[in-house]
């Protein structure tokens, strides 16, 4: 066991738990953070994603060693934010939620992209979400939301 | 359960891998995989673990007169973005995993798990990339050719790792990378080719190539390279049967489910001739 410091969600947080531990299932089963799913559990499906120091990353691939003196948002630490609220909207309107699994995953990983690209190109989007798998949009709508949110998020990123 | 060392700085990393024999740990994206066990438990690892993320020596890159200076735990991000980056490493590593993945993988990562279909691998050969290895008392600079003797096998000892990635800066006329794979990203690579060359007064004088994943290790073979330099772009071109025949010798892909021998054989030949036609 070892004791990982690191800021969950803006709040100081010290885990005691093996470092070898994936930082998803700290957040699942001891934060009790369940917006961040499991699918594949082999980094190829991107239901897990976080924001870890503000950049997407498969937490299933994440042992909580590397998480030590680090930032991580999930996606309930990022519903506060206006940015959320934008995305959110853009999704909805866009008919890019369907059953929701992958939704999470896919508003992390556009904010991942829109902070250092805030008018991405279609293919940029595509490229962005690429590891993000959805089994029922066929990714046109998703493209279309992070579009619009770029365009009604306009100074937010 | 295995012990897992979080050491701070390098120092104390060369001297704990002394007492202990470890597996290195860098994103883990390969060994979380590799070493997966049931969802909700602890990866299987079986020796020692050294998280090798709270170094921060090892971050870096760095501009040298002569080379570009790449820290081990430098991510494959890191490099997507950085000005220092050889283009020819950057056109690769775009074709590399997803953002989610590159944002923890590194480049010495890729190399320490010598896959012959690790995407990162025939650029450096091509640029003949240098491995830098540190053990507490020894350092030693090995060329990547040399540094990755079979599938995941290394010359790597157990006191020791890698601590940079060193690119020689070399300016070609040609560079290209193709990886030919069932979709843009997130996938093994079934097959690529990197080939790089020097164009001066219509002669080539310097062509190198190398394959990943049709073989145990990268193939490049320095004799034949310098059988083509020397000529012109439209004799090499020419030439292209010989070339194909004596390359094709060295391809020898093993059989897997992610396409069988006999497809990989002919499409990297088919790259190899696209290369040298393109020069
Ligand atoms: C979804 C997904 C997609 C992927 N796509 C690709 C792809 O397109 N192309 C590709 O090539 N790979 C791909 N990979 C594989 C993997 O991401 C890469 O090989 C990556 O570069 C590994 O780096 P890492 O830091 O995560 O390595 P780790 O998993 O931490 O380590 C890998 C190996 O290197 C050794 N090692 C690590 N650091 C050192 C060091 N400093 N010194 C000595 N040995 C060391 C480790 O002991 C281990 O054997 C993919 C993986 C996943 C999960
Ligand atoms: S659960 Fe992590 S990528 Fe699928
Ligand atoms: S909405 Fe169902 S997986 Fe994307």
């Amino acid at each position: 066991m070892a004791k990982i410091d690191f800021v969950l969600n803006g709040k100081k947080t010290v885990a005691d738990c093996h470092p070898a531990m994936r930082l998803l299932d700290y957040l699942r089963t001891e934060a009790k953070l369940t917006g961040v799913k499991e699918g594949c559990g082999e980094g190829e499906c991107g239901a897990c994603s976080v924001l870890l120091d503000h950049k997407v990353a498969n937490s299933c691939m994440v042992p909580m060693a590397n998480v030590m003196g680090k930032e991580v948002i999930t996606i309930e630490g990022f519903r506060d934010t206006q940015k959320f609220k934008v995305l959110e909207k853009a999704f909805q309107e866009a008919g890019a939620v369907q059953c929701g699994i992958c939704t999470p995953g896919m508003i992390i990983a556009s904010e991942s992209l829109l902070n250092v690209n805030p008018h991405p190109t279609d293919d940029e989007i595509r490229i962005a979400l690429s590891g993000n798998l959805c089994r029922c949009t066929g990714y046109n709508m998703i493209v279309e939301a992070v579009l619009q949110a770029a365009r009604e998020g306009e100074g937010l990123w | 359960m295995v012990e897992a060392l979080m050491p701070k700085d390098l120092a104390s990393a060369l001297d704990l891998l002394e007492k202990n024999e470890c597996l290195l740990f860098a994103g883990g994206t390969d060994l979380m995989v590799q070493k997966r066990s049931w969802s909700e438990t602890i990866p299987k690892f079986d020796k020692p673990v050294m998280f090798l993320s709270g170094i921060k020596q090892l971050g870096h890159i760095i501009d040298h007169p002569n080379h570009i200076s790449i820290g081990a735990m430098v991510t494959l991000e890191n490099l997507l973005v950085s000005d220092l980056t050889p283009k020819l490493l950057k056109r690769c590593i775009a074709e590399m995993a997803a953002p989610g993945i590159r944002n923890l993988a590194t480049l010495a990562g890729n190399i320490g798990n010598a896959s012959p279909a690790g995407d990162s691998l025939p650029v450096l050969y091509v640029l003949d990339a240098m491995v830098k290895i540190q053990s507490k008392s020894d350092s030693r600079l090995v060329n990547i050719a040399d540094y990755i003797i079979g599938p995941r096998q290394t010359i790597l000892a157990p006191n020791e790792m890698i601590t940079e990635i060193q690119i020689p800066k070399r300016y070609f006329t040609n560079e290209s990378f193709v990886k030919v794979g069932p979709r843009r990203s997130d996938t093994i690579a079934k097959l690529s080719l990197a080939g790089v060359a020097s164009i001066e007064n219509a002669v080539v004088t310097e062509i190198r190539i190398a394959f990943g994943a049709v073989y145990k290790t990268i193939v490049r073979d320095k004799l034949i390279e310098a059988s083509l330099s020397g000529k012109s772009p439209s004799a090499l071109r020419e030439l292209v049967p010989e070339i194909i025949d004596k390359y094709s010798k060295l391809i020898v892909p093993i059989d897997d489910q992610r396409s069988s021998a006999q497809y990989r054989h002919q499409v990297s030949l088919n790259l190899l001739a696209d290369f040298i036609r393109s020069l």
